[in-house]
């Protein structure tokens, strides 16, 4: 049996559809979490509100989608949503499920970056006439995030390799991608080990991206 | 224009239990350079914090130019003030902190040209130009591109209170500036604030432990206790023959420590 452990011909056959899945799956990832980190933002902001009837409803609703499985929330919007009328492709409940999900994640990261920023600099702000929303803006944000930017950048990563669960609701990325050619060809190993280290090279790339952003705001 | 720059009325300020103002009364005239001293936890510095409403009080009224600022005329009668109307408050009193609190990821020049920007809508050049003024005359024009941490804490107090003057501010307020300093350091921020108010009419009012400064430099010295301003007079007259028992007693142990 000359079938080697490992098919390089086979392999560099079916690169061109890993590719087109992966850069699907990075796709998904970087809309995902675009939503997720504005999402997460108003989230923290509401949640740190002194209004209770505000803070409060925010707060449960962060600890409910953090507390339950990512799976059950995907299957929610994908298959029960419809029976209310509301009707996501695959593509757009998995993204938007993501989204939702680190929003919450994040909106903890966001919070800790707030409480960080000494009150002292909201009294200058506000001493010096700023309104709120430009405090926020010019003032404590770009002091909560710089601190935060590493774990913002894991849960980029984390993100990114959850993308396969998508895959329950039908939306065909890097992962159900590399099945699929197996059950086609009987072929496991290299489309399996091929989207692991697609994975792989890709997460560790974002990583080096993140400690170059890190870097790069650190504060004078 | 009235002779008039503050004044509180029956001003209130409690922290739970605990009254930190007690019914203050306090006219501070157009220009005039108050010091307060007294004790730690008396009210000093509550004092400055709810004329900058950084704090809400609970009762009376605290009065700027001639207008309320903590509250607002409505259908006839006082109402509380709301934010906008707070923040118009705000923008004739400039306040300088103990702790500087510059804003750290901004340089000398942007943090003294923020608050032009966006508070009273100057041009960012406009406001550069006014900020390099004022860098200049604390004597730091070399170190506008300079971050805070870049700079020594006389160095940033000098910034904070260029940044408080770019809001072209009538009254002052300065709460310990010179609290966080070292002794050496102390000098070069007073001697800031001296000529402040030689060559500018700003209405100061400083909460301060430089008895020296505040005896050399005040029109008027307050002494403060539980709350209440318990004696005031000239610096003469409250340095030099202090009527109070609790003045007495506070100035004392003040001077022994020297």
């Amino acid at each position: 049996m000359n079938a080697a452990l490992f098919d390089w011909q086979f392999a560099w056959q079916i690169l061109p559809e890993l590719l087109r899945a992966s850069l699907y799956t990075i796709g998904i990832t970087l809309v995902a979490f675009a939503i997720a980190l504005v999402f997460g933002l108003l989230l923290a902001i509401l949640r740190r509100s002194r209004l209770q009837w505000v803070s409060w409803p925010v707060a449960s609703v962060i600890e409910f989608i953090r507390s339950t499985p990512l799976l059950i929330q995907l299957y929610f919007l994908y298959y029960v949503m419809p029976e209310y009328g509301l009707i996501l492709s695959a593509l757009t409940a998995g993204t938007c499920g993501l989204a939702l999900h680190y929003s919450c994640y994040v909106a903890e990261v966001y919070r800790a970056g707030l409480d960080g920023v000494p009150r002292g600099q909201w009294e200058a702000a506000k001493a010096l006439s700023l309104g709120p929303w430009h405090a926020y803006r010019n003032i404590v944000l770009p002091q909560a995030v710089r601190p935060i930017v590493p774990a913002l950048g894991n849960y980029l990563i984390a993100m990114f390799k959850d993308t396969p669960v998508l895959s329950a609701i039908t939306v065909v990325e890097l992962m159900l991608q590399a099945k699929n050619i197996g059950s086609q060809t009987f072929r496991y190993i290299e489309p399996i080990t091929m989207a692991g280290l697609f994975f792989l090279i890709i997460s560790v790339s974002v990583a080096l991206l993140v400690r170059k952003l890190e870097t790069h705001l650190r504060m004078p | 224009m009235t002779a008039l720059m503050v004044r509180f009325r029956g001003v209130t300020k409690r922290y739970g239990p605990l009254t930190v103002l007690d019914h203050l009364d306090l006219d501070v005239a157009r220009n005039e350079k108050v010091a307060i001293i007294g004790p730690s936890g008396s009210g000093k510095s509550t004092l400055l914090r709810v004329l900058m409403m950084l704090e809400d009080i609970d009762e009376g009224v605290i009065e700027v130019d001639g207008a309320p600022i903590t509250h607002m005329p409505r259908d006839g009668t006082l109402v509380r003030a709301s934010e906008s109307w707070k923040r118009q408050g705000r923008s004739k009193i400039g306040m300088v902190f103990q702790s500087f609190n510059l804003f750290p990821h901004m340089t000398a020049l942007q943090n003294t040209a923020e608050a032009p920007v966006s508070a009273l809508g100057l041009s960012r050049r406009e406001a550069n130009e006014r900020a390099a003024e004022l860098l200049d005359m604390v004597g730091l024009a070399d170190k506008r591109d300079h971050y805070p941490s870049q700079l020594s804490g006389g160095q940033q107090q000098r910034v904070a209170i260029a940044r408080a003057l770019a809001m072209r501010p009538q009254v002052m307020l300065f709460d310990e500036v010179t609290s966080a300093l070292d002794p050496e350091l102390c000098g070069e921020v007073l001697s800031v604030i001296r000529r402040l108010g030689e060559e500018h009419s700003l209405t100061m009012l400083m909460v301060t432990h430089q008895m020296g400064f505040a005896r050399e430099f005040a029109d008027r010295v307050c002494f403060f206790s539980e709350g209440k301003i318990a004696e005031q007079g000239t610096p003469q007259q409250l340095f030099g023959a202090p009527q109070n028992e609790r003045t007495q007693m506070f100035l004392r142990a003040v001077m022994d420590a020297v």
